[in-house]
């Protein structure tokens, strides 16, 4: 590991290099997680757009505002972006500015892995999205269902901007899942055991564990579905020597399931964080709360045929699936009895961010009770393939993750920024989206129920579904506003002169005892922890209800891990790789775009080589490229 | 400022420098990756199992699968686990010597088996089974293609490692560079001895 002093002279070379050059090659954590939390971002505002879109065209019956080969590539794009650029990502955000500050680190076990995995995931984000300019955005659903997805029913490139696109991000989420990982073990603070972690780190650790262990199975999925489609075998489609699809639902499943969970386990974490804050009570249940995410994670490589009850597999594979199923009803209804438990007898201080996580309360619940409606295998039957499956999963994805993952932008942002958000915009912006949100999709229940197909571009009238599909759309409007509000009141706090204090909720956590936003190093004096909630009580013991304003102190001396441009080039030479295939797919004769792939090979495998033996304690390497 | 000397960076900078747990981080990151490629080939190795009776069109595994050769290779990849243990002993006592003999060893049976790999699928091609005649090719070529790539990468790997140790850049402070590439090359090894008896054993015993 490349290390550096920042002695006056560096600190003048730090100071040197470009804004971009800055950024291009950080390895701070911080850093890193505001480059995820803002490319995310923009890929959640277009995911969102596409949504926006697909509730336009089902405005009205029998609707032609969009084509449906251009509707199949909207739905497609809106859950996969929604999966993995929006949802993922931010709580990786999360995961970078904040497991460190939480467990008292000055940074992860592996900064340029990590950084390594931001950049993998913007490449791979944009590489996607590229299709759209080509007009072959992905069209065969988010999950991948062959045959078809097979180039015998999917001709175009559209899938395989798809496949390699998810190949891609698999590569970021693994690496993060090594980095974060090994950062919770092995990088906590003198006396942070893991039993006084904050809730936020432990549902990061168990993410991780549903990461390290699902993901793998989607990568053999695709490079199944890469073999089908590139070099010609069938292990999907039935046109040969008996290739079988429901090998793809498996393997897709089989990862498919735990990723839920990695989908909404940060948010029960972040949910975690904020309750005790804003009850001024420690959480309730706190190693019922751990023991439960971890029995939720063991679950939820149990239970993924759930999501193929339709296929036929025979009762005795559905009964232990619709039962496994049933039984995460268990330490789910634990966590959301220890939250009420928390906020009971609490002297609630009514901010945004308490406003948004009671609003992740209400929804959850509701998503989560139609989901055990749907761990019952005769009644699934019904809802397959509905919109009654679209309310639920947006109930638990939206109304759960997305409610969330904003109470912690609102919680966090003054920590990250330095810049307070107004209160009045945040309390205006939960009700456009709570009242939005449910708007849009408790009317899903119905329309599903009553038989309106997923998937489907559009429906004639008279079949009682025209009222109910008008006010989805009307709903996601008023969530679109309500999500305007908020960048309006992020451009405010941006322009503001003021600036936020060290702790302005009262903190619990680490993170509120050093300034706002933190310096590189993070702590000036390593922290040294005695029990849980440690920054309520150092304030204890002090006597007092706020700690003195923390002051900014010089970094002289304190070792900090060089910049480098390794990360990025690994990341450029995967992308090449795949572009490489993504061309010989359509193209198999004309220019060898086989090499392409071998250049970028050559290229990551250069740059991991160059990386590895950056010097170790050589200050003098820094120097700006 | 008392902060000053509170070196930051890691585990992997200083070996000495503490941890939460008691080993070294680089360690723990590469059991955390092996635990992930657990499932890598588990998936594979299933796909396999589930396609291997695919072969209507094209030979199968009694037409094609040569025993005495692929034994020799799996004897050879179990002797360099044995033998990269003997190097990580070596780097561990400052032995330059040992460390350099058993290391060279290990990347010698790395390149054997990748070589033995190579020829054992092009004899296949000859024999009329290419990568798309038929699920169990597809599947057998996919698996052990994976593997061979595991096993190429980690003879690259310790064969950088040989050439550090070559320079002198291995000293015993700095064995535990050595050991993490001997834990994933024991795990490749690992992966083989599921293979051997599941692709080549069990197919032709049926």
């Amino acid at each position: 590991m490349a290390t550096t002093i920042l002695e006056p002279a560096h600190a003048a070379a730090y100071a040197k290099r470009s804004v971009l050059v800055e950024w291009l090659t950080t390895v701070d954590h911080k850093k890193v997680g505001i480059l995820y939390g803002a490319s995310a971002f923009v890929f959640f505002l277009i995911g969102g757009l596409e949504a926006e879109i697909i509730r336009l065209q089902l405005m009205k019956p029998d609707n032609h505002l969009v084509s449906p080969e251009f509707y199949n590539q909207l739905f497609t794009m809106h859950g996969t972006s929604m999966i993995f650029l929006a949802v993922m990502p931010i709580s990786a955000m999360f995961f970078n500015f904040f497991v460190p500050l939480l467990i008292g680190a000055r940074d992860v076990a592996f900064p340029r892995l990590n950084a390594m995995s931001l950049w993998v995931f913007i490449l791979g984000g944009l590489f996607i999205n590229f299709s759209f300019l080509l007009g072959a955005a992905p069209n065969g659903g988010w999950f991948g269902y062959a045959p078809l997805s097979s180039r015998q029913f999917s001709t175009g490139v559209n899938m395989d901007f798809w496949m390699l696109g998810l190949q891609i991000l698999g590569i970021a989420s693994l690496a993060a899942g090594v980095n974060f990982f090994t950062t919770i073990l092995n990088m906590r603070a003198p006396g942070m055991t893991l039993m006084r972690m904050p809730m936020f780190a432990w549902s990061v650790l168990v993410t991780q564990v549903l990461v390290l262990l699902s993901f793998p199975v989607i990568t053999v999925a695709l490079i199944l579905l890469t073999a089908d489609r590139t070099f010609g075998s069938s292990f999907f489609s039935y046109t040969t020597a008996g290739g079988d699809p429901m090998l793809w639902q498996h393997l897709f499943w089989v990862f498919g399931h735990p990723e839920v969970y990695i989908l909404i386990l940060p948010a029960f974490g972040i949910v975690s964080e904020i309750l005790p804050v804003f009850s001024r009570k420690p959480l309730f249940g706190y190693s019922a709360m751990v023991f439960s995410m971890a029995f939720i994670a063991f679950l939820g490589f149990g239970v993924w045929s759930h999501h193929m009850f339709a296929t036929g597999m025979g009762p005795l594979a559905d009964s232990f699936f619709s039962l496994a199923t049933m039984l995460i009803a268990i330490p789910t209804g634990v966590k959301i009895f220890n939250w009420i438990g928390t906020i009971w007898g609490g002297s609630l201080q009514f901010k945004t961010p308490l406003y948004f996580a009671l609003g992740f309360i209400a929804m959850f619940i509701i998503g989560g009770l139609s989901g055990v409606m749907h761990a019952v295998q005769p009644a699934d039957l019904q809802q397959t393939d509905t919109y009654f499956v679209v309310a639920h999963f947006h109930y638990v994805l939206f109304g759960g993750s997305i409610f969330s993952l904003t109470a912690g932008a609102y919680y966090w942002w003054p920590k990250m920024f330095g810049k307070m958000l107004d209160e009045g915009l945040g309390k205006l912006h939960f009700w456009l989206m709570l009242i939005g949100f449910n708007l849009t999709f408790f009317p899903m229940h119905l329309s599903g129920l009553l038989g309106m197909p997923r998937r489907i571009y559009t429906y004639p009238a008279g079949l009682g579904l025209d009222g109910l599909n008008m006010a989805s759309t009307i709903g996601a409007l008023i969530l679109a506003a309500g999500f305007l509000v908020f960048i309006y009141n992020v451009i405010r706090a941006w322009r503001s002169d003021a600036q936020a204090p060290a702790d302005p909720w009262g903190g619990a956590t680490l993170e509120w005892s050093i300034p706002s936003p933190p310096q590189e190093w993070n702590f000036a004096v390593e922290p040294v922890v005695a029990e849980k909630d440690v920054l309520w009580a150092m304030k204890r013991a002090a006597g007092v209800r706020t700690l003195p304003e923390p002051a900014r102190v010089s970094g002289k001396g304190i070792h900090l891990p060089s910049p480098s441009w390794w990360p990025l080039l690994t990341a450029s030479g995967i992308l090449a790789f795949m572009v490489g295939i993504l061309v010989k797919g359509p193209v198999t004769h004309g220019f060898p775009f086989g090499l392409v792939s071998v250049a970028g090979v050559l290229l990551t495998a250069l740059s991991i080589f160059k990386w590895s033996y950056e010097p170790v304690d050589h200050p003098t390497t820094h120097t700006p490229h | 400022m008392t902060a000053a000397v509170l070196d930051h960076d890691s585990a992997h900078a200083h070996e000495e420098h503490h941890t939460s747990l008691p080993v070294n981080s680089r360690k723990l990151a590469i059991w955390t990756f092996i635990g992930s490629e657990c499932m890598f080939f588990a998936s594979l190795i299933t796909t396999f199992v589930i396609y291997r009776d695919s072969h209507a069109k094209g030979p199968g595994p009694k037409d094609v699968f040569g025993v005495p050769l692929v034994t020799a290779g799996t004897a050879v990849l179990l002797f360099s686990s044995f033998f990269v243990v003997m190097a990580l002993n070596g780097a561990q006592q400052g032995n330059r010597k040992k460390l350099l003999t058993w290391l060279t060893l290990t990347v010698l049976c790395g390149m054997f088996f990748v070589g033995m790999q190579v020829y054992e699928f092009t004899h296949f091609v000859h024999e009329g089974m290419g990568y798309t005649t038929n699920l169990f090719a597809s599947s057998f070529f996919t698996l052990t293609g994976f593997h061979g790539t595991h096993v190429a990468i980690g003879t690259l790997w310790l064969g950088t490692l040989l050439k550090d140790a070559y320079k002198g850049r291995i000293p015993p402070t700095k064995a535990v560079n050595l050991e993490i590439a001997a834990l994933y090359w024991h795990f490749v090894d690992v992966v083989w001895i599921i293979i051997f008896p599941v692709v080549y054993l069990m197919s032709l015993g049926r």
